[in-house]
C-alpha cells in the first residue's frame, strides 16, 4: 500500500531530473534531486512504497537513465502512466523500476489516494472505493528481464540470445 | 519488403521481418556521450562481462566540453581511465555527437545504430537506422554487441512544394510535430518523402530526421538517393541503396510547403508551434545558433550572410557553436567566424553549447531564449523561470539583429 503522486501529461526527462544535476551517478543524490524543480514537494515528502500515477507519454524527452534511477532511488515502487515514451519504458525494464500501463487510473485517481498494487499480477486495487482496475499484459521477451530484476541482472546468468528463445 | 525500417532489419538478418517483431540484432556502432558514458561503463562492469568490440564502440565528449565544474571533470577523468584500458580508438571530442558521426563515416545506409542520446533518430537521413537508448542498453551492447528492437510501424510524411525565400527545413519539421503533437507518433518510425525532400541537402535532411524523437518516433528515416550517394562518395565511405520496397505505412501524413512561413515554438512544449508572426516585436535576452539540429555549415551561412557588416547590441547574448571542427573550419575559410565576431556574437567552441544548460550561456530567471536546438523544456537551459523559444537559424539571426523576435523574411 502506498500514496498516489499524482503528475500531468507528457512529463519530460528534465522535469523529472534537470540537466545539471546530472553530474553524479550516485542513485541518492540522484533521487535528492527528483522533480526538485517543478515538485518539490515530491522529493520531501514521497516514502518507500508510494506511487507516480501520469497520463500519456510519461518520460518522454532525454534519454538520460539518471531519470528512472533518481526514480527508483526515491523509493517508489512503481510508475503507473497511460503510455510512456519510448526510451523511458525501455530504461525501466532495463534497471528494474516496475512500470504499469493502465487507462483508466489517471483518471480516477486523485493526488494523495492510497493504492495497493499487485506487480506479478498487474491488479491495482483504490483503497478509498475498493476498486479494482487491470494493467496491460508485457509481451514474453520483456517479461524474461522483468523477471531477473532487470537486463544488467539477466545477463549476469544469460547469455543475450537466451531472450529470443521461446518466442 | 516493406518499409525503410522494415528494409533495414530484413537485411539486417537476412530473412523477412517486418513492423511488430521482436528482434535481436548486432549492433554497427553502440554511441555514448560524456553524459550516458558513466552510466554504461557501470553497467557493463555490473553484467561481469568482458567489452565485447571495441571497434564498434564510440565515445564522444561533446556535452559539457571541455568540463565546466569538479563534478563534470571527475565524471568525465574515470570515463577517460575506461578509454585507455579498452583501448578504444573512436574517441572525439571535436563537437556534436550526431554530427561528428556522420562526419567520420560512422553512419552508414542499412546500419543500425544505438546511441546514448535521444537524438541518435538523426542517423535515418543516411538510411541508417539510428535510435536513442539509456545508458544500461549501452551497456548491454558493449557487453554482446547485440540489442533487442520492436521493429516499428512507419508513419509516412509526404512533403510537395518549394520553400519561401526566408523559410526553411526547421520551419516544416517545427510545422509537422506542431500538427502531429509531441507524442503522436510515438514508437513509430518516422519516414520522411516527397519532392521537397528528393531536392534536399544532406545537412537539412539532418534537420527533419533530428526531431522525429520531439513527436515521439523511435527514428526518422529519409531513403538513400543520389545526394546521399555524393555525400558518402566524395568522403571515401561506402554507399549502399536503402529505399522502400511497396511499403505498408500506417498513417501518412501530406504536407505542402509552397505557403509555409517561418514557425515558432513556443515554452515549455515542442508542439505548441504558432508562426512568427504571433510573437513579433518580444524582446529576448539571449540568441543562440547551434547544436545538432541546426549548427552545421547551411545553417550558419544564413547567420552570416545576415550579420554581415551589422552589430548585434551587447545587451543582447548571442552565442554561436559550430556544431563540430569540421563546420568550425569551413566557417574560419569561408569568413564567417570573423562575421559574426565583427558583429559581436560569441563563437564558442564545437559542442552542444547551452543546450543543456550546463555552460555558455545558462539563462537566468526571466531570461527569454530564441535558440535553434531542438526543444524547450522548462529548465533545460537553466534557470526553470527561464523560457526558450526554438526556430529556424534566420529567424534566430533576425532576432538576434534587433534585439526582438523578428521574421526574417523582412530582413533578408
Ligand atoms: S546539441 Fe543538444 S540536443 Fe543535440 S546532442 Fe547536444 S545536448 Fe543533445
Amino acid at each position: 500500500m502506498g500514496k498516489v503522486f499524482r503528475f500531468g501529461e507528457d512529463v519530460n526527462t528534465d522535469e523529472i531530473i534537470p540537466g545539471r544535476y546530472n553530474v553524479t551517478t550516485d542513485p541518492k543524490a540522484l533521487a535528492d534531486h527528483c522533480f526538485f524543480e517543478v515538485r518539490p514537494d515530491f522529493c520531501k515528502n514521497v516514502n518507500s512504497g508510494d506511487f507516480i500515477v501520469a497520463g500519456e507519454n510519461f518520460g518522454c524527452g532525454s534519454s538520460r537513465e539518471h531519470a528512472p534511477i533518481a526514480i527508483k532511488a526515491s523509493g517508489v515502487k512503481a510508475v503507473i502512466a497511460k503510455s510512456f515514451a519510448r526510451i523511458f519504458y525501455r530504461n525501466c525494464i532495463n534497471i528494474g523500476l516496475p512500470i504499469m500501463i493502465s487507462d483508466e487510473l489517471y483518471d480516477v485517481i486523485e493526488d494523495g489516494d492510497e493504492i495497493d498494487v499487485n506487480l506479478k499480477e498487474g491488479k491495482i486495487k483504490i483503497l478509498k472505493n475498493g476498486k479494482e482496475l487491470r494493467s496491460q499484459r508485457f509481451p514474453e521477451f520483456i517479461l524474461k528481464i522483468i523477471d531477473a530484476g532487470g537486463i544488467v541482472n539477466f545477463l549476469k546468468n544469460h547469455d543475450i540470445g537466451e531472450l529470443e528463445d521461446g518466442i | 519488403m516493406g518499409t525503410i525500417a522494415e528494409e533495414i532489419f530484413s537485411k539486417k538478418l537476412s530473412r523477412d521481418v517486418s513492423a511488430g517483431e521482436i528482434v535481436l540484432v548486432d549492433i554497427d556502432v553502440t554511441m555514448s556521450h560524456d553524459n550516458t558514458t558513466p552510466l554504461a561503463i557501470k553497467a557493463l562492469r555490473n553484467t561481469g562481462k568482458p567489452l565485447f568490440d571495441k571497434n564498434r564502440v564510440v565515445v564522444i565528449f561533446d556535452h559539457v566540453q571541455p568540463p565546466a565544474s569538479v563534478e563534470s571533470a571527475t565524471l568525465q577523468k574515470e570515463v577517460l581511465q575506461f578509454i585507455k584500458k579498452e583501448g578504444i580508438k573512436n574517441f572525439f571530442r571535436e563537437g556534436i555527437c550526431h554530427q561528428v558521426l556522420v562526419e567520420k563515416g560512422f553512419v552508414l545506409p542499412g546500419r543500425v545504430i544505438i546511441g546514448g542520446d535521444s537524438h541518435t533518430c538523426t542517423y535515418g537521413a543516411l538510411g541508417a537506422f539510428g535510435t536513442g537508448v539509456g545508458s544500461t542498453d549501452i551497456g548491454v551492447s558493449y557487453a554482446t554487441g547485440k540489442n533487442w528492437f520492436r521493429v516499428p510501424e512507419t508513419f509516412y510524411f509526404d512533403v510537395n512544394g518549394s520553400f519561401n525565400k526566408g523559410v526553411y527545413p526547421k520551419d516544416l519539421i517545427l510545422k509537422i510535430i506542431g500538427k502531429v503533437g509531441a507524442r503522436g507518433a510515438t514508437y513509430k518510425a518516422c519516414e520522411f518523402g516527397g519532392e521537397t525532400i528528393e531536392n534536399m541537402a544532406l545537412g537539412d535532411r539532418l534537420t527533419l530526421t533530428n526531431m522525429a524523437i520531439e513527436m515521439g518516433g523511435k527514428t526518422g528515416l529519409i531513403k538513400t538517393d543520389k545526394i546521399t550517394e555524393n555525400f558518402l562518395k566524395s568522403r571515401g565511405y561506402p554507399y549502399q541503396e536503402i529505399v522502400p520496397k511497396d511499403p505498408n505505412y500506417e498513417k501518412v501524413f501530406e504536407f505542402n510547403v509552397d505557403d509555409l512561413t517561418p514557425q515558432l515554438a513556443v515554452s515549455p512544449k515542442v508542439d505548441n508551434v504558432y508562426p512568427v508572426e504571433k510573437y513579433e516585436g518580444t524582446e529576448v535576452d539571449e540568441v543562440f545558433i547551434g547544436t545538432c539540429t541546426n549548427g552545421r555549415i547551411e545553417d550558419l551561412e544564413i547567420a552570416a550572410r545576415m550579420f554581415k557588416g551589422k552589430k548585434l547590441s551587447p545587451l543582447l547574448k548571442t552565442i554561436i557553436v559550430p556544431a563540430s571542427n569540421e563546420v568550425y573550419f569551413e566557417a574560419m575559410n569561408r569568413g564567417y567566424i570573423k562575421i559574426f565576431m565583427d558583429a559581436g556574437a560569441m563563437v564558442c567552441n564545437p559542442g552542444c553549447g547551452p543546450c543543456i544548460g550546463r555552460h555558455q550561456g545558462v539563462i537566468a530567471p526571466g531570461d527569454r531564449a530564441l535558440t535553434t536546438m531542438n526543444r524547450n523544456f522548462v529548465g533545460r537551459m537553466g534557470s526553470d523561470k527561464g523560457e526558450i523559444i526554438i526556430a529556424s537559424p534566420a529567424t534566430a539571426a533576425a532576432t538576434a539583429l534587433n534585439g526582438k523576435i523578428t521574421d526574417p523574411r523582412e530582413v533578408i
